[in-house]
């Protein structure tokens, strides 16, 4: 575990100077995801105008990148959860300089996720027939259907994890508003929605926020089990697997402390926190991401497997396909980033080198993509019969708007990260001992 | 009826707070409130000992999104009782996801709302005794008493080892 060595003062003071007035690379930066994201959203407008045949889905793969984007966002998200629930549930005290930022990361990611359901719907306006609600003509969604679980879990965990952020933020945001003058201050002082810090708010606040933290912990593991079964569910081959709802969780949760390492390194560069966000913490998240590179390889292993085990044909036939068809190169690349690559975290040196975290989690940031990519598209493109099988490639709008997608959820970090404290304050000092006698 | 005075002692530790605590209590002053940058059991337990009341509101909400969200999957299916992939009009596996979502949906909301009633939170009344210090490194301890015993309490305060105290006689 990582001990600091500061006082109170040092806390407020390293935390709240992030939130001053950005130099001009931290504009630059916002402009050119702003401009990717523009970029996207005239994509979109091209394929509200003209229809989902702009998008290189066709039969026989009607499920493409936008899914495949889909199912990696919220793997993203998931991670966020694990450190800030579950490792606060199971005290592990380092979670406490990285969790603000793989929190706000899981609500930006989910915000992402949650674009590319109403954008492969194609009538994006009639996305309200998702939701239950009372209508004259008493139509009533299909409960029994994966993607209304699927609208529900998401609907929920974005919900969740945005209150569990927000909770966790009041006081450092009372701290913000100590800190600074004018309009930030007013501001600051409606979002702290009246914090004092007193032993009443103190009280309620920790049991809150215990709590909060105990139904965000069944509810990670469920989303993706959920989003796993819009797949399992069904009776493509490759696809109709009991294994997919551990599988996709611990998936999830191997991108998304990739995804954590990805954005941490050059954040804490950027803002010079490396008092906070020490190589302890980067080695601590490796040796997880260890860990869950291992349930995959045994996911991998375990899908081959099923397949020669229940001599079954179209199964059997999947998998070959997957593993020497045309999309060969996509599974190679899983196999590879996901399984092999982070195997060079057993070496310590590797996983407190800044260069090989960064190189190592962003190839697994890839990886995972691709894992997705070869279980939706490499199991559509290669159904049960010959006639029935096809080749899919994204087309620029395919392409446009995940790229675009990739900016909004950097666009979002960004700005999360200038207006709101990135490092929990309050619970920095927790792990602090409290100002001395001769103070 | 005698005049109360309210004082407040800014301390820089929080030992001297909590030890503080006790000895006030057995004067007959009355603490109104500790502020303080950390969560801390300690004050926790001398000034507001037991279990929060979220709690309740915790469970309360979440049997409400339990029974919630299945009755409203069984009695929409009822409403439409349409056939669809072979499966029975109430069928349970299914339904026990909606329950099980919603329970955890419901239940962070009534957290949140519980959390927020418990604490008088979403208040912009602007509290007269609150140091932007407090979100620092200092604590406060704000102590009521008669009147006429506002200089004991300043110099009880003082001795307990706060580093200013503040008298406010308006309260």
């Amino acid at each position: 575990m990582a001990t600091y060595q500061l006082s109170y003062t040092d806390v407020n003071r390293d935390v709240l100077r992030i939130l001053r007035r950005p130099g001009w690379p931290y504009f630059a930066l916002l402009a050119i995801l702003i401009l990717f994201v523009s970029w996207g959203a005239f994509a979109w407008v091209v394929q509200i105008q003209r229809g989902m045949g702009v998008a290189g889905i066709n039969h026989p793969v009607f499920w493409g990148v936008y899914i495949t984007n889909f199912v990696f966002w919220v793997g993203i998200a998931h991670s966020g959860t694990l450190i800030s629930a579950i490792l606060f549930l199971l005290r592990a005290r380092w979670r406490t300089a990285v969790f603000r930022t793989a929190e706000a990361m899981t609500v930006f990611a989910i915000m992402t996720a949650g674009l590319y359901p109403l954008i492969h719907l194609g009538r994006v306006w009639k996305f309200y027939w998702l939701i239950p609600y009372p209508n004259q003509r008493e139509l009533w969604i299909n409960f029994r259907s994966p993607l209304t679980w699927d609208v529900l879990a998401v609907l929920t965990y974005f919900i969740v994890s945005s209150l569990f952020l927000y909770v966790g933020l009041l006081p450092d945001i009372k701290a913000a508003h100590d800190a600074v003058r004018g309009w930030r201050r007013r501001i600051y002082g409606i979002l702290s929605l009246g914090w004092r810090g007193t032993v009443r708010q103190w009280k309620h606040f920790s049991t809150a926020y215990l709590f909060l933290a105990a139904l965000a912990t069944p509810l990670v593991v469920s989303v993706h089990s959920i989003v796993s079964w819009d797949f399992a569910m069904s009776v493509v081959p490759g696809w109709h697997s009991t294994i997919f709802a551990p599988y996709f969780v611990a998936g999830a949760i191997h991108s998304g402390l990739a995804m954590v390492l990805t954005l941490l390194i050059p954040i804490r560069k950027m803002f010079r926190m490396e008092h906070y966000i020490t190589t302890d913490h980067f080695e601590n998240l490796a040796k997880l991401i260890v860990v869950t590179g291992w349930i995959m390889t045994y996911a991998y292993v375990t899908e081959f497997l099923i397949a020669w085990y229940s001599a079954n044909t179209f199964e059997q036939s999947i998998f070959i396909y997957r593993a020497l068809g045309d999309y060969a190169v996509a599974f190679w690349i899983m196999i590879l980033f996901n399984s092999v690559i982070p195997l060079f975290f057993l070496i310590r040196p590797l996983r407190r080198n800044l260069v090989t975290l960064m190189v190592i989690s962003l190839m697994i940031n890839v990886g995972m993509w691709f894992e997705r990519f070869v279980i939706i598209v490499g199991s559509l493109s290669h159904e049960f019969l010959p006639y029935d099988w096809g080749f899919y490639r994204p087309t620029w709008v395919e392409i446009g708007i995940s790229l675009g997608s990739l900016a909004w959820f950097l666009m979002w970090l960004l700005l999360f990260l200038k207006f709101f404290p990135a490092v929990a304050i309050a619970e920095v000092k927790e792990t602090l001992l409290s100002p001395a006698k001769e103070h | 009826m005698e005049q109360s005075v309210v004082v407040l002692g800014v301390f820089v530790q929080l030992e001297a707070l909590v030890s503080a605590i006790p000895k006030l209590k057995d004067q007959g002053w009355e603490i109104r409130d500790v502020y303080s940058p950390v969560p801390s059991h300690l004050i926790e337990a001398a000034v507001m000992p037991g279990r929060s009341k979220v709690r309740l509101f915790t469970l309360t909400g979440g049997a409400i999104g339990a029974v919630g969200g299945t009755l409203l999957a069984i009695w929409s299916s009822l409403k439409w009782g349409l056939i669809t992939g072979g499966k029975p009009i109430i069928s349970v596996p299914p339904f026990v996801i909606v329950g099980f979502e919603l329970t955890l949906l419901v239940g962070a909301l009534a957290t949140v709302a519980g959390f927020l009633i418990n604490a008088r939170l979403v208040s912009f009344r602007k509290d007269p005794h609150y140091d932007s210090r407090f979100s620092e490194d200092h604590f406060g301890l704000l102590v009521t008493g008669p009147s006429h015993q506002q200089g004991t309490i300043s110099v009880f305060l003082r001795q307990a080892g706060a580093a200013e105290v503040h008298i406010d006689e308006k309260a």
